[in-house]
């Protein structure tokens, strides 16, 4: 059974390895948020900054005689080193013409810059320059001069703060995956302990406990285990149809059987002649196959039953085999088969009825495979803490290879011949030893022919 | 044995010097040989006087004796220029035109350099891990007392202009202050007290009244002084005037109350620097010597947080920063240097 569903993948890890990357997809989302905003920010203050000195430039032109006048004031830069250690460059243009400043800073000249501040980022004097540019117009003999400040400031700054905030922010992103990992794991084992709990339930249940579980579930296993109920209540009623129906048929079968034997029995004392007497004979034979069969089956589905439903009562093992002995010592007498027994008083828990009928099918197979004249030994021992009943015939023992299947359902052994069977009895036998928790053992007789069948019980 | 090699060394300069014909004005050259004669060798260049800078070199020189040093006092224009048109291969700029300094570094001419020194450094006194601050001084009025006799000392610009216009026959001609065409520190002195002394433009305008001599250098205006050529000097740095005058020579430092103006003397190694890393032992020298309590060496130059100053003055010293580059701007200078010339040279 263990073997058809093999175990594949883990809904545990699944699940832990599902919210960790969810967990990590989030990190790594609001990490990058973070350094983008912090980016934003730094260059946001910087542009802010930039556009106020170069504004503040701008005021201070004015036009003298014709000529552009240009006054840079002390705030336009100190305002620029009070809030960091940028270099600055500048460059006053008017009417496309250097004023002042740097002359090699580039300045966008188009019409971007009408009105408002432009900003720029560009490659300066081996640094990247953050460039803001007002436009400005100035009346210089009633002509009108476009003037362009422009100031810079490389980003050094900007590019540290963001740099720093941005490793403080993968310092949070890596803590938070790492949490939500662990909790993802935490999460996933406590949302399935409760299919852990239902296993345990199931996995403790007996072999043939089909009985429906009652027991909470997470409206998620509910289900499942409802189906599963259903299953084992079909399962059992299945099972006790057939039970009962084989019961049924061996019951119908054997009773007309007896008719039949009684009936031959009849015939065969009537006629006379040789030849009919042999079929009547084998006629007789016949039923009584079959009405052993019918018989076993009826124990068979006897002992399923009661298996099932197993009731432990205080049983002396002795006694029971005296009882057996007693209803079998006909039939082995009629083969002048001697029954020796050795039997010390040893008591049990179990059923007395299904172990009454094990004890019946192995002597009674004892005596089936004897030769005539011959013994069969029964001893009951107690060997440590289970009780052991040996019965041994001089019969012709089992081959090898039969020794592991004889106890399997309609299996004989090899070398039956013309021995009537169904196959039944030491399968009856097996089940009431496993139903009681005990095994049993088929060997050869140690010392000449003949075999050994044992069975082991539990002596608690 | 020191003295003799450095006059070996200052012959043997004027020989190279003369070689050399360098396009930048040099106003003199020392060198201090090392212990091998083919050993490292520094170049250094600087505003301070070979005099005065000369202990420095030297106690340098007690820890590192195996480094020579060659070392070329120019005006600060004269450095910027040197570093920025010539590209002459300087290991260490020392210049006291804070502006300049500024603008070098900011126009790219410096090279970062961080040590365990400049990490000491308040944050005032660098920028950028390229321009490091390592004296603060102030500039003073120094006055010769004969001049003054029966006069109360003025203590601030209100009683100076006050005091210098009620005595014009005195004071006539015997006035000096630094021409801030030619001197970079007079002209960072004369910028930042315009931007924050409402007196500075009636100061310039009695002086140009009263004739004024102008200098180009602090020594040489001390020494004027010192010669009775001059009553007074304004604007000179305190650090000359106190540690190299003659002390036998009647001098008085006036430290005006109303505003101050503090210069940070500050070194830059040039991206030109052929031995940056020695360059940095010389560089964490002078701030060893400006900023560490315990500094053996001599100390030349007032440190960069002098206690006498700070009991004194509420004055920080100028901000190093872009601001210093405004008035550096050609437009800003012109107009600056136009004011100040009708103002100072009346006809």
């Amino acid at each position: 059974m263990s073997e058809t569903v093999r175990a594949r993948g883990s809904i545990s890890r699944r699940l832990t390895l599902q919210l960790a990357v969810i967990a990590a997809f989030l990190a790594l989302l609001s990490w990058g948020m973070v350094r983008s905003f912090s980016q934003q920010a730094a260059e946001q203050t910087q542009d802010n900054i930039l556009a106020a000195s170069a504004t503040a430039i701008a005021e201070e032109l004015r036009s003298e005689a014709g000529r552009i006048r240009l006054e840079i004031p002390y705030a336009a830069f100190s305002m620029l080193g009070a809030i960091n250690e940028e270099r600055v460059f500048y460059r006053v243009l008017s009417d496309g013409v250097t004023l002042t400043g740097y002359d090699d800073l580039p300045v966008e000249q188009g019409a971007r810059i009408n009105g408002g501040v432009a900003f720029d980022t560009l490659p300066y004097r081996g640094d990247d320059v953050r460039v803001a540019m007002v436009q400005r117009t100035v009346f210089a003999s009633e002509r009108a001069v476009r003037v362009i400040v422009a100031v810079a400031q490389t980003r050094n700054a900007v590019d540290a703060i963001s740099a720093r905030i941005s490793r403080a922010a993968a310092l949070v992103s890596v803590a938070f995956f790492v949490l939500a990992a662990v909790l993802s794991f935490w999460a996933a084992r406590v949302s399935l302990r409760p299919l852990t709990a239902i296993t345990q339930i199931v996995s403790r249940r007996g072999a043939s406990d089909l009985r429906p579980f009652e027991t909470t579930a997470p409206q998620e296993i509910a289900p499942l285990l409802t189906a599963l109920n259903r299953f084992m209540e079909r399962l059992s009623s299945s099972l006790d149809r057939s039970e009962d129906f084989i019961a049924e048929a061996a019951h119908r079968v054997r009773t007309p059987l007896t008719t039949v034997r009684t009936q031959a029995e009849i015939a065969l004392h009537s006629v006379t002649k040789s030849e009919n007497k042999e079929i009547l004979r084998r006629v007789i034979r016949a039923v009584d196959e079959s009405s052993r069969s019918a018989g076993q089956l009826l124990d068979h589905a006897m002992v399923s039953f009661r298996t099932d439903k197993l009731t432990r009562s205080d049983v002396d093992l002795a006694e029971l085999l005296a009882d057996v002995i007693n209803t079998l010592r006909p039939t082995a007498e009629m083969k002048d088969i001697r029954i020796c027994t050795e039997l010390p008083s040893l008591r049990i828990k179990g059923d007395a009825i299904l172990l009454q009928n094990a004890l019946h099918n192995v002597l009674d197979n004892a005596i089936k495979y004897s030769p005539a004249e011959s013994a069969i030994t029964i001893t009951l021992e107690s060997r440590g803490a289970e009780a052991g009943i040996r019965v041994c015939d001089q019969g012709r023992g089992v081959d090898g290879a039969d020794i592991g299947t004889l106890t399997q359902r309609f299996r004989r052994g090899g070398n039956v011949g013309n021995v009537v069977g169904s196959g039944l009895g030491l399968t009856i036998a097996d089940e009431v030893v496993q139903a009681h928790g005990g095994r049993l053992e088929l060997a050869n007789a140690q010392n000449g022919p003949g075999t050994c069948v044992t069975l082991l019980l539990s002596l608690r | 044995m020191r003295h003799a090699s450095l006059v070996i060394a200052l012959s043997a300069s004027l020989v190279a010097l003369a070689t050399l014909a360098l396009a930048f004005e040099v106003e003199e050259r020392g060198y201090f040989p090392g212990r091998a004669d083919e050993g490292p060798q520094l170049r250094l260049i600087g505003t301070a006087e070979l005099r005065v800078f000369a202990p420095l070199i030297e106690s340098f020189q007690d820890i590192h004796p195996d480094i020579a040093i060659d070392y070329t006092t120019a005006s600060s224009a004269e450095i910027f220029r040197a570093l920025i048109t010539e590209r002459v291969p300087f290991d260490l700029a020392i210049s006291s035109a804070m502006d300049l300094q500024l603008k070098l570094a900011n126009d790219g001419f410096a090279r970062g350099y961080s040590s365990e020194e400049t990490a000491r450094l308040p944050s005032w006194a660098r920028w950028r891990d390229q321009v490091f601050g390592f004296t603060s001084e102030p500039a003073v009025v120094v006055i010769s007392p004969q001049h003054f006799e029966g006069l109360a000392l003025p203590r601030s610009r209100h009683e100076l202009v006050a005091l210098l216009r009620e005595h014009p026959e005195r004071f006539s001609g015997a006035v000096g202050t630094y021409d801030v065409r030619e001197s970079g520190l007079g002209y960072l002195f004369a910028t930042q007290e315009a931007r924050n002394s409402d007196t500075f433009w009636r100061l310039a305008e009695v002086f140009g009244r009263l004739d004024v001599k102008l200098y180009c250098c602090s020594g040489q205006m001390i020494d004027d002084i010192a010669n009775g050529e001059l009553a007074m000097a304004y604007n000179v740095l305190g650090s000359y005037a106190e540690k190299h005058v003659d002390p036998e020579s009647e001098l008085q430092i006036i430290r005006l109350e109303d505003y101050r103006n503090v210069m940070l003397r500050t070194a830059l190694i040039p991206t030109t620097a052929q031995d940056p890393s020695r360059a940095g032992l010389f560089l964490d020298h002078l701030l060893r010597s400006g900023n560490a309590e315990d500094f053996t060496g001599p100390r030349i130059l007032p440190p960069l947080r002098d206690p006498v100053m700070r009991d004194t003055s509420d004055f920080g010293p100028i901000r190093l920063g872009p601001a210093l580059l405004v008035y550096l701007d050609a437009l800003n200078r012109e107009a600056f240097l136009e004011t100040w010339s009708n103002s100072v040279e009346q006809p």
